[in-house]
């Protein structure tokens, strides 16, 4: 196994991208061409990420298909690798992607070889998120994802779409300074930027409460918690399907990715210490975002919210530190970023038909769409976390690693679950039963081949993990469990101290 | 005298310029002519340079320099210059200001840049900058027939002796009280008790700070650069920034060394407000040159951030700062320079819009200059900045650190800003097609090296690394 797989599957979207740009020609077969070339390229990396699924070692906690090259001077390095942590991330968002390619057939009708391109340069950077195993290369990801992102939102975007667009490319750049400074101070203090050294290496226990800091307000925009969570529904809402759909499914996960790797695994003394303002600010984001939820009119606004509260489960369940709680907050990281991505799909499949997300201006829908409101049923409930679904082994993993620490976290947390089943079965019920008051709706068409490829794969793939969910945590279990140990060592070493 | 080899750069510059000259007097429109010869001058004079870029010599009693810190500086300036001249041409001549005193003003005030650069004496530092700054009043006022032109070279002139008044007086107090001006003796010399030298320095301080425009000596710059024709304009977003920060460097970091407490506040005081008032007061400028002004003034600011660091690490990072932002300059001039409809030139930044779908190339490598200057990652804007802010958390100063990152925060939205018109806004009637080549040329060569410069960022620390290591 000497093939840097890894670097393989990083940067062969960017290949793509490049092959992408080069054609030339009539606009109709420059926009095939396109629609193939990203299809193949990101349907290859999602073969290449289940093989390297396929040959990773779940017994082993270390990080696997290590590449190390030097890159500026002598410390920073190019280093990727996974662990049992990442590589589920790697696979779902070579997952996610081709998906958003199919489903983009109908909703992206101008600049298509563009946002192909924009599509697949995100794919890099969000691969490179996950991959890599230095906190520089992780930061220039990290950043460097903004630019498709915000160019996808901008350009192919709703009314409001430039606001969106800005909102969300200065919130997060603005949390994320803060981190750059915190890895600048890393490197100088410890002399490395390699993440496996850094994890061994102790930090300073008074530097750490600045540095998590730093590393917070990065993650809290991204994740994003309340009270900076005001970027997302503008952001989703603007966004095309297909913006949505990444944003909600992968870009949040790297935020809930950074918790585990960095702020737990760095600095373990801060995020102790700090763990009950993460409980406050996920009780928080929970209840009220769920209420806003309530509240909407706009469908894709409101599973924007849900998408908050869905969040703040998982913040709560890292900051247990226990591994139900780490473990759930995986499994749910992964589940919420299929489901979400299906929820999206699902309303932008009838948004094309209708241009409009106004839930009053639904209902009924199941009179001429059957086969659409079947798919939409399972994913709702599976976004309300039934029994059966994944949305349900997430959830309940993350309850009970709290319990464990917090029973009043986990109790107020067990609200929004009760929540999460008021508005989504209600946003249900508004748009597909009822009575057709629109005429629009009485003729409307049924999905076609495409959608049911973009969305086949995604119910499959709810039910199967929330009937099989050791699938998922079997690979997980042996990189959280090791997490657990060596933060349980230096918080009871740092106890010790503190005693003498 | 055998050492006169090394000051040949000098010498052919010189001689170039007074032989063009000559000929620009006694032959009619000469202005291809002149323009061909004295870009094809500064190429020359750059392997000329080159050829002593490893040594490290004193002239003249001690009191002009040819080190590595200078011949990178002159390299610089030779080929940002040389690019100035090839992309401005097409400007020049299709706005009727072909006058052949164009070329050797400038070539003119190169020959001033190196002096301030190489100087180790306060008198050369001062004849440097004012044969630099009196080129560039010309220069700025080079379209005698507009108003706007004119009043620029006027109030650049008017505020730049005012600014050289002030140099020269500072110049005087430490030589009244250290007896030389020679930067070894005054460092030998320096008494911090001393009241009349620190208000010295503090007067050639505020010289220094005028020329390359950091806040609070800024207030020239936005209506100079507004004024001045564009290809001034880019020039004078160029070559005298290096300049400027090459002789501060030298007076700070040799001279003043001693007193490295005086100044540091100083100079943190100067960048931080650059950087606030660069990435503020353009949020609501309309004119393009007009924001270009205002964001060369915040990046001034952070290559100020890193001299106030007063490390090693924090030169280097500095130089390197201001190669890129020399850099990603010329491309973005290059781009403001084919905003042309029907011959006439357009400055006002909505004119911008939609020239994603009319010019995808350009708007693709202007996109690169925009998020770069703003500071995004991978490109070369990023990098220079994290140098920056590594230098200035090792000398301990987090607060300067996070006050500029916050301030890219704030830059990145005008940025944006033109980002946004060129890409989302409804497209308008498309420029000229481009057939100048220097603006290819220009265009291509800094788009690839901002893209790409994150492939192998050591080769071009290795040399600033030499380059700052001539100073400590």
């Amino acid at each position: 196994m000497d093939l840097p797989i890894l670097t393989i599957v990083t940067f062969l979207p960017l290949i793509g991208a490049f092959f992408i740009l080069l054609t030339k020609g009539d606009e109709k077969k420059v926009n095939q061409i396109c629609f193939n070339v990203s299809l193949l390229t990101s349907s290859l990396v999602f073969i290449l990420s289940l093989l390297l699924w396929n040959n990773f070692d779940p017994s082993s906690a270390e990080f696997q298909f290590v590449e190390e090259q030097p890159w500026i001077g002598d410390v920073i390095k190019y280093k990727v690798g996974v662990d049992g942590i990442s590589i589920l991330f790697v696979v779902l968002t070579s997952f996610i992607t081709p998906i958003c390619i199919i489903a983009t057939s109908n909703s992206i009708k101008f600049r298509q070889k563009d946002f192909f391109i924009a599509l697949l340069l995100m794919e890099t950077m969000m691969l490179g998120v996950f991959c890599s195993l230095d906190i520089f290369i992780f930061y220039l990801f990290f950043e460097a994802g903004l630019i498709p992102m915000f160019l996808i939102i901008g350009i192919w975007g709703g009314i409001r779409r430039v606001y969106s667009a800005f909102k969300f490319f200065l919130y997060t750049l603005f949390g994320s300074v803060f981190m750059l400074i915190a890895i600048i101070f890393i490197y100088l203090k410890a002399g490395t930027t390699d993440i496996q050294e850094l994890l061994k290496f102790d930090i300073d226990t008074k530097y750490q409460y600045w540095l998590w800091l730093g590393f917070f307000t990065s993650f809290a925009v991204k994740t994003p918690m309340w009270p900076v969570h005001t970027w997302l529904p503008d952001a989703h809402v603007e966004a095309p399907t297909t913006g949505s759909v990444i944003l909600a499914a992968i870009l949040l996960k790297m935020a809930g990715y950074g918790f585990i790797r960095f702020s737990i695994g760095f600095f373990p003394v801060a995020s102790h210490y700090f763990a009950p303002l993460i409980f406050t600010l996920s009780i928080i984001g929970i209840i009220y975002t769920s209420l806003v939820a309530l509240m909407q009119k706009d469908m894709k606004k409101l599973i924007a919210y849900s998408s908050v509260a869905h969040m703040g489960f998982v913040t709560i369940g890292i900051f247990a530190f226990n591994s139900q709680g780490i473990e759930g907050s995986i499994f749910q990281m992964i589940s919420h970023g299929i489901i979400s991505a299906a929820l999206f799909l699902s309303v932008g499949v009838i948004y094309d038909r209708m241009h409009t997300r106004e839930i009053a201006d639904y209902g009924g829908v199941v009179n001429t769409m059957p086969k659409y409101s079947i798919f939409f049923m399972v994913f709702i409930l599976a976004s309300l976390g039934l029994p059966g679904t994944s949305g349900f082994v997430g959830e309940f993993l993350v309850l009970i690693g709290v319990f464990k620490v917090n029973y009043l976290v986990s109790l107020l947390a067990a609200t929004g679950v009760v929540l999460s089943a008021c508005y989504s079965l209600w946003l249900y019920r508004r748009v597909v039963f009822g009575e057709v008051t629109n005429d629009n709706v009485k003729s409307l068409k049924d999905i076609n081949k495409f959608e049911v490829t973009a969305l086949l794969p995604l119910l499959i793939l709810i039910i199967v993990l929330g009937i099989f969910p050791n699938i998922i945590l079997d690979t997980i279990s042996t990189s959280v469990e090791n997490v657990v140990t060596i933060y349980n060592a230096k918080i009871s070493l740092l106890n010790q101290t503190n005693i003498k | 005298m055998n050492n006169l080899n090394l000051i040949y750069p000098e010498l052919f510059i010189g001689i170039s310029l007074m032989v063009l000259l000559i000929i620009g007097v006694f032959k009619k429109n000469s202005f291809n002519l002149i323009t061909k010869f004295t870009a094809f001058s500064l190429l020359i004079a750059i392997p000329m340079v080159y050829i002593n870029d490893n040594v490290s010599v004193k002239l003249f009693s001690n009191n002009y320099i040819i080190d590595e810190l200078s011949s990178f500086l002159k390299i610089l300036i030779l080929g940002s210059s040389a690019f100035a001249l090839f992309f401005t041409n097409q400007y020049i001549k299709d706005n009727k200001i072909d006058q052949f005193e164009y070329p050797i003003l400038i070539m003119s005030a190169i020959l001033g840049m190196f002096v301030m650069i190489s100087s180790n004496n306060l008198i050369g530092l001062y004849l440097g900058i004012e044969l630099q700054s009196l080129s560039l009043y010309v220069l700025a006022s080079l379209n005698r027939d507009s108003v706007k032109s004119t009043e620029a070279g006027v109030k650049y002139f008017v505020l730049g002796a005012l600014s050289s008044g002030l140099l020269l007086y500072g110049c005087s107090l430490i030589y009244g009280f250290t007896g030389s001006t020679n930067y070894y003796i005054i460092a030998e010399n320096f008494d911090s008790q001393n009241l009349g030298l620190i208000f010295g320095l503090v007067f050639i301080l505020i010289g220094l700070a005028f020329k390359i425009s950091a806040v609070p000596f800024h207030m020239w710059t936005p209506d100079v650069y507004e004024g001045a024709p564009t290809s001034v304009t880019a020039f004078f977003a160029l070559a005298p920034k290096v300049a400027g920060f090459g002789a501060i460097i030298r007076i700070l970091y040799v001279a003043f060394d001693n007193v490295f407490v005086e100044w540091q506040i100083i100079l943190i005081f100067m960048s931080v407000a650059s950087m606030i008032l660069g990435a503020v007061a353009a949020i609501g400028q309309t004119n393009i040159k007009r924001l270009m002004a205002y964001s060369s003034i915040s990046h001034m600011g952070y290559g100020l951030a890193g001299l106030a660091t007063g490390i090693n690490e924090g030169v280097s990072a500095s130089i390197l700062y201001i190669f890129l932002y020399v850099v990603m300059k010329i491309g973005s001039f290059a781009c403001i320079l084919i905003m042309k409809r029907k011959n006439i030139y357009v400055e006002n930044i909505r004119d911008l819009s939609g020239l994603s779908k009319n010019h995808p190339v350009i708007a693709l490598s202007f996109t690169v200059f925009l998020f770069s200057l703003a500071g995004i990652p991978p490109l070369a804007g990023f990098f220079a900045k994290f140098y920056i802010f590594m230098a200035v958390i090792k000398a301990d100063l987090i607060a300067l650190a996070v006050i500029g990152l916050v301030t890219t925060v704030i830059s990145a939205f005008y940025y944006l800003r033109i980002i946004k018109i060129i890409y989302f806004d409804p497209e308008q009637e498309k420029f000229d097609s481009i057939t100048s080549n220097g603006i290819k040329v220009s265009l291509t060569f800094s788009t690839l090296l901002i893209l790409f410069y994150f492939l192998n960022p050591s080769i071009l620390n290795y040399f600033v690394n030499i380059a700052s290591k001539a100073v400590q």
